[in-house]
């Protein structure tokens, strides 16, 4: 019985706060194959209930693009990305919470990519393999499955003056 | 990228989903039910994939088209052209996922034509598109 309870928990914990940035749950089948097509299927937790509330409202304009869903599947989906949403600022194990609903223009994504960071450069960014501050996937080799650590973190070979 | 279709057919079969209730549930299937519909509005009409072809490469808003993530030979992998997340490969022979529910692809449809057109494309259209695709060999 109280196997049950605990083993929620410790999955909880591993899931945890997203300060080290390291363990995320995997995404859902139901949400990778909605919201994982056009960019990685974004750990919930990179934003808080209430930017997730506008996201999901909006994705008929969807940051210049139509993802918009059946109202049951966004209603799934938003409540999905509620439950696992990084709690609102002022609780002390709160990840630094995005300025904007764009992850990659938050403070904490800044931060965690500056220059010189885990050997960040400005050129790699343009490489044609990444191309994209939200192709995660370029350098994140296991974003899919939704991890990010460290470890697994494989930068592409910076081609110079490449062409495809 | 996707590692759930390797186990979507030994579900499909243990649930007794296989049987095609939901309709077209192949791309050959589905380019029969847009011919069908588009057929409703003129009786002469026929698939076609040179049509789709050209429109694979129209050019709408903001200069996108089909072929821009999809490439110009959509039996290899495209990539986003905002995000840079590549894009599996989009023609039925490199891709045997794609077209093989009438849903998904109605869903996506309604999206990129949106986006590429800036309005939904008609049954004729997406015939025709199908059409060109299903020709596509790697």
């Amino acid at each position: 019985m109280r196997r049950a309870l605990l083993l929620p928990g410790l999955l909880a914990l591993a899931a945890g706060p997203g300060l080290a940035g390291d363990l995320v749950s995997p995404p859902s089948p139901e949400y990778r194959e909605e919201c994982g097509s056009c960019h990685v299927a974004y750990p919930p937790r990179l934003l808080d209930g209430a930017a997730w509330a506008r996201v999901m409202a909006g994705l008929a304009d969807h940051f210049g693009t139509d993802a918009s869903l059946a109202s049951a599947t966004r209603d799934r989906l938003a409540a999905y990305l509620a439950a696992r949403a990084a709690p609102s600022r002022g609780d002390a194990s709160a990840p630094p919470r995005p300025d904007t609903s764009r992850i990659t223009t938050s403070a904490w994504f800044l931060r965690k990519h500056r220059d010189g960071h885990d050997g960040l450069h400005a050129a790699l960014w343009r490489t044609p393999a990444v191309g994209n501050p939200a192709n995660c996937g370029a350098c994140h080799r296991a974003a899919a499955e939704g991890r990010y650590s460290e470890h697994e973190i494989q930068l592409p070979v910076s081609t110079g003056a490449s062409s495809r | 990228m996707p590692k759930l279709p390797r186990q979507t057919p030994l579900l499909a079969l243990l649930l007794g989903l296989l049987p095609l209730h939901a309709g077209a549930q192949s791309a050959a299937g589905l380019l029969e039910r847009y011919s069908e519909e588009a057929r409703r509005e003129a009786p002469a009409y026929a698939a076609s994939a040179a049509r789709g072809e050209a429109l694979f490469h129209q050019r709408g808003k903001d200069d996108w088209r089909c072929a821009g993530c999809h490439t110009d030979k959509p039996v290899v992998a495209g990539r986003h052209l905002v995000t840079g997340k590549p894009i599996a490969p989009l023609a039925p022979a490199a891709n045997p996922e794609r077209f093989n529910d009438a849903a998904r692809a109605e869903k996506w449809f309604r999206r990129n034509c949106k986006d590429v057109f800036e309005r939904p494309c008609s049954a004729a259209e997406k015939g025709d598109l199908l059409a060109y695709l299903l020709e596509q060999r790697p």
